[in-house]
Order: C-alpha cells, then structure tokens, then sequence
C-alpha cells in the first residue's frame, strides 16, 4: 500500500542526478548550522565562559540565512531540497514557501534577541546546566519544523525541540521549576504523541508522508478515507501545542517557572510552532475538512480568546499574567484559521509573527520590571515609571501592541482579522476579537497603571538594581522599535503575508517545486 | 489479521488513557509509556501486516517481483521508539525529581507553582 499507485510519480525522473543549485543548499542550512553550533557547544564543556559569544554569534548568522532564505523564496517562489537524491514522494524532502520562510527569520529575530537578553540573565550555574546548546539545538529544532516538506519529518522537529525545551525550563532545578516542568512535560508529550498518532492514521489512509504527495492526494481519497478523524486529532493535537481552550492548562502552569529568558523564548517560539503546523495541515492539506471544522474552530477560538484574557485580568503576576495573553493570542490566531480566505489565513499568519515578537519582548520587560522593582508581583511592583523613563515608554508600547491599538503591529492583523469574520457574517466572532482586544487594554493598563505609575512606598524596593544594562534593554528596545516599525509601515510584510496565503491556499507553486513537471 | 490487530491497538489505548487520568505520577508514567507501545503498533499496523515476504529484491532483478512487506513503517517505528523511550527516561527522573523536592506524587498536592492562595490583583492604589 504504501508504494506509490498515482501515475503521477515520475519514476524515471528520481533516476537524474543533477547536482543541487548551491542556492537550494539555503533550505537546509538553518538546521545544520543550529545543530552545527548546538554540537559544538556541547563539546566546549569547560570554557563555559566562551559559550554566550558562540551561541550569540551562531543565532546573528542565523538570522542573515533566514533573511536570505526568504528573500530566495520571494525571488524565486517554494524551495525544494531532498535528502541523499531519494526523490519525492519517497526521500524526505525539505520544502520552503514564503509561510515557512517567514516564520523561520521570525523566529530567529526572537532567538537572536533572547541570545543577547541572556548575557545578562543567564549566569555560570545556567551555562553549566547547558542553557546554549539548548538554545541553538531548540532552533534546530523550531527551524527544521518551519522548513521541511514531510509529515513525520515534522513529528521529529517538534521532539528535537520538544527535548531541548525540557532542558531549558528545568534549568536551576528550583522548586517551582520542577512543579512546572512536570506537568510541562507530560502534557505536551501527550500532545506529540497524539501528533503521532494522527500521523500513523494519515499515513495508513495515503500511504505517503510527503506534504505535497497528501495535498494531490487528498482530492481522489475524499470518498473513501476518514480525512475528518485525521483533521480533528490534527486539530486537537496541534491545539494542545498551541495551548488552545480546552487544552491550554499546562501554559498557565509551567511558562512563568523558568529563567524570564526562557519564558520568553518559549511564549515567542513554542506555541507558535504548534499554530504553524495547524496553518499548515488545516490550510494547505486538508482544505475542505477545514471549512468543515471551521465552527468548531471559530469557537475554540473565541473560547480560547476571552479565556486567556479573563485569566490575564486574574493574575497579579507580570509573567503569569503575560502567559495568560499568549494564550489569548492563540485564540485569535485561530479564528483567523477558522475564517479562512486570504484575510483570515492573512491575518492569522501576521498575527501569529506579531504575537512572536511582541510576546518575547514582553517577557523581557517583565524580566527588566522585577529587576527594577525587585518583584513580578503586582502588588508590590510600584514606581516603575520614576525609576526608568525609557523603559515605562518601552513598556507602553508593548501594552498597545499586545493590545492591538495603532500605531503597533498589533493593529493590522486584528484588523484583517475583524474584516475577515464580519465579511462571512460571524459577528460573534468579531465581536469576540474586539472584546478581546478591550480586556487586554484594561488588563495591561490596570498593570501601567499599579506598577508604573504608582508611587513607591518609601523605602521599599531601594535593594533592587536602579540601572539595567544595556544588553538587556538593547534586544527590548530592538523588538519594540521592530514592532513599531511594522505598525507604521506593515506594507511590504503585508504583501508578502497575502502572497504566503495565497500560495497556501492554492499550493499548485508549493507542488511544482517538490514535483517538478508532474502538476501540469 | 488487520483487524485483531486494531483491537489490541484499541485495548492499549484504552489502558493508557485510563492510567494517564490517574492523579499519581507514576501511574501517569505507565500510561505514557504504554501509551507509546500503542502508538507504534498503529503505525505497524496502518503499513498493512505482510507475513513471510521481506522486501529484498532477487539476485538479477532490477525490482520486487511481487508484493512484499513494507519496509518504511519499521523505519518510522524505530524513530518513535528511540524518541519515545529517551522521553520516557526523562520524565521518570523528572517524577523522581519532583518528588525529592515537593514530596508528593500526587499532582493535586503539587501547587508550589501555581499557589492557591494567591491574592487578587489590587483594585487600586
């Protein structure tokens, strides 16, 4: 069964042994460089002390390939790359499009500001316990999910990653880190394995595992093959990853234990993985089965939404509360999936890398507010805005754009979103999404409002550093004026976003690229 | 031979759930291991079960003459099994942690994260 029956496979083609463009070799450099750098580190044990500049030096030359990568993809549209010749459907192929590709260079914008944030942050105890080759084997693991071409291939990535994650949120073994890591790591081993399963299904039903083989096949199994169990344990499964409403318990419960670092790494990077690889199973597979599910989407969604911002207004703790808006983030991300069309997957998609950067920067202002204040909690946090003038400015800016008002990148993608559900008639669900964006104005105003603009008591927090360093405020002020950027000027990143939809939507670009000639 | 299979695929599942809703650690533990078992014999099964034809192609032939066994499930099963028991050797020293350090094994009583008693935010100055 599981040898090829389409006549569509070109045997004779898997028989050319062109050499591969030096160009394509792009694909797959982000994964072999992380693990490059990643194996290295583990092989320098002792000069700990040499660590931070490696890794950091590793995740600037990451983001240069990711820029690069995308800017092929955009000249000369999906990317194909198989590994040893062994020629779709059979090899493991690694296939970039534009989706793909801006997700990668997001995320290595976020690990290369999170490399920087943690040369104040992670201290000689971290770098023993191995925080950087973590760091670089987590971004092999997160690039190799944004890049490759093939199901099961995509299993591993979130393991590779998965596993390196496990090592970063017990790092310093505290109390409460092993508190979070536990339940951290049985649930979202839980999650992969229901991955795992979805994907033995997928594969006993087409017989491939190559994403664009299941995309052609789809068509012609639609009559006999159960693709709507596939897609709800997908939905599920992903959901869970990505810490959606009725599976969002174990975000709240490990993401504000570890290092703030850490924490901002994984609410920058983790779940957006998981949302990515919905996008892309949901969107470009299985598209009917989508539109299908697309109430239950919606709900989830707008369940996951007000949950998420509800817990937030609940929370009188910076990282906690901060964990509670990346799930609320979810949420939206998901109903612009459940919407579908080139606004909503649009608007999911530029959402999902707006929460990528905004979250991250957020996690580190919390990490620069409870070195100020000495404290995450709101109760004792106060003065804030007296202490740093700069930094109350930063801060604001990631309120309003976490938010969602103007001028932040926060804006635009709400905007596509609300459009895109009032144009299908769910009010509800736009509803929703401005309610939302509501809350999480008062939840993030009421924290200015405590701990900024609050008065210090007299004498309270005068042990707390008064000066933070620069390589702390560099990578925090980097991602907010990157935030800003994009709010004032989201043109060019908009185009791209519509045109990643769009070859998402109809992937006849993404197919051609892994079988050249054959989808004529 | 397809079907006996699910059913025994369908009865580890239905173990490993049972015991992946237990409050005790290493009863979750045994789910998890178990719940991995199940999973790759899915996998075994969803690859079609071919008795006594190993796909090695004869001497002087260029393919398989007829039909064989399918080769790649195995190769993804023995991912999964490296995967899943490096995964399982993890959390057991992870539960073994946990409970040196919060004394329990019952995760209800594992609260050090998130406190129940923890206050409401202030509802002013």
């Amino acid at each position: 069964m599981a040898v090829s029956t389409s006549p569509l496979a070109d045997l004779s083609a898997a028989l050319v042994l062109e050499p591969v463009a030096a160009a394509d070799w792009l694909v797959i450099l982000p994964v072999a460089w992380c693990l490059a750098f990643g194996a290295l580190l583990v092989m320098l044990r002792r000069p700990i002390g040499l660590h931070p500049f490696i890794a950091v030096a590793g995740l600037a030359g990451l983001v240069v390939i990711d820029g690069l990568l995308l800017q092929h993809v955009i000249a000369n549209g999906p990317v194909t790359m198989v590994m040893g010749r062994w020629l779709p459907p059979f090899g493991i192929a690694f296939t970039v499009d534009l989706t793909g590709a801006l997700f990668a260079l997001v995320a290595s914008i976020v690990a290369f500001a999170g490399g920087i944030y943690s040369l104040a942050d992670i201290n000689d105890s971290g770098r023993r316990y191995g925080f950087y080759p973590f760091l670089m084997l987590l971004m092999a693991g997160v690039s190799g999910a944004f890049l490759t071409g093939d199901i099961f291939n995509l299993y591993v990535w979130f393991e590779v990653l998965l596993i390196s994650s496990f090592g970063l949120i017990v790092l310093g073994s505290e109390r409460e880190q092993i508190d979070g890591a536990v339940k951290y790591g049985f649930l979202n081993l839980v999650a992969t394995t229901l991955f795992l399963i979805a994907t033995g299904y997928l594969y006993a039903s087409f017989g491939t595992l190559n994403m664009a083989d299941i995309a052609r096949k789809a068509e012609g199994l639609r009559g006999t093959a159960p693709l709507m169990t596939l897609t709800t344990l997908f939905l599920l499964a992903f959901g869970m990853k990505a810490a959606a409403f009725p599976v969002n318990f174990w975000l709240p419960a490990s993401y504000h234990t570890p290092r703030v670092v850490v924490s901002a790494l994984f609410a920058g990077l983790l779940t957006k993985v998981g949302i990515y690889a919905l996008i892309r199973v949901t969107v470009m597979l299985l598209p009917l089965e989508r539109e299908e599910l697309s109430f239950v989407i919606a709900a989830v969604g707008a369940l996951t939404m007000l949950v998420g911002v509800f817990g937030a207004l609940a929370q009188s703790d910076f990282r906690r509360m901060l964990g509670y808006l990346v799930i609320s983030g979810i949420g939206s991300i998901l109903a612009g999936i459940a919407v579908g069309g080139p606004g909503g997957i649009g608007g999911a998609i530029f959402y999902a890398l707006h929460s990528m950067l905004v979250m991250t920067a957020l996690y580190f202002a919390s990490g620069v507010a409870a070195k100020l204040g000495g404290s995450f909690s709101l109760s004792s946090l106060a003065g804030l805005y007296r202490r740093h003038v700069g930094f109350a400015a930063i801060s604001l800016m990631l309120a309003f754009a976490v938010s969602g008002l103007p001028p932040f990148s926060g804006f635009w993608p709400k905007v596509m979103l609300v459009k895109a559900a009032l144009d299908i008639g769910a009010w509800w669900l736009a509803a929703a999404l401005l309610v939302t964006g509501f809350l999480t104005t008062i939840a993030t105003g009421r924290f200015f409002l405590l701990a900024y603009w609050r008065d210090a008591a007299e004498g309270e927090g005068a042990t707390a550093e008064a000066r933070i360093p620069a390589v702390i405020l560099l990578p925090l002020a980097a991602l907010t004026l990157l935030t800003l950027g994009i709010g004032l000027y989201p043109e060019p990143l908009l185009s791209t976003i519509q045109n990643a939809a769009a070859g998402l939507s109809e992937p006849s670009s993404y197919l051609n690229s892994v079988f050249p000639g054959a989808a004529r | 031979m397809e079907a006996w299979f699910a059913l025994l695929v369908g009865i580890f599942f239905t173990v490993a759930i049972y015991l992946l809703l237990s409050k005790y650690i290493i009863r979750v533990l045994l789910g998890v291991a178990i719940l991995g078992n199940a999973v790759n014999l899915l996998i075994f099964t969803g690859g079609r079960l071919t008795r006594g034809v190993p796909p090695v192609i004869p001497e002087g032939a260029d393919a398989l003459s007829g039909p064989a066994a399918n080769a790649l499930p195995q190769a993804l099963i023995l991912t999964a099994i490296v995967i899943s028991f490096s995964f399982f050797a993890f959390l057991l020293v992870l539960a073994w942690r946990a409970y040196e350090d919060l004394l329990t094994d019952n995760t209800d009583e594992m609260r050090v994260a998130e406190p129940e008693e923890e206050p409401a935010p202030p509802l002013g100055y």
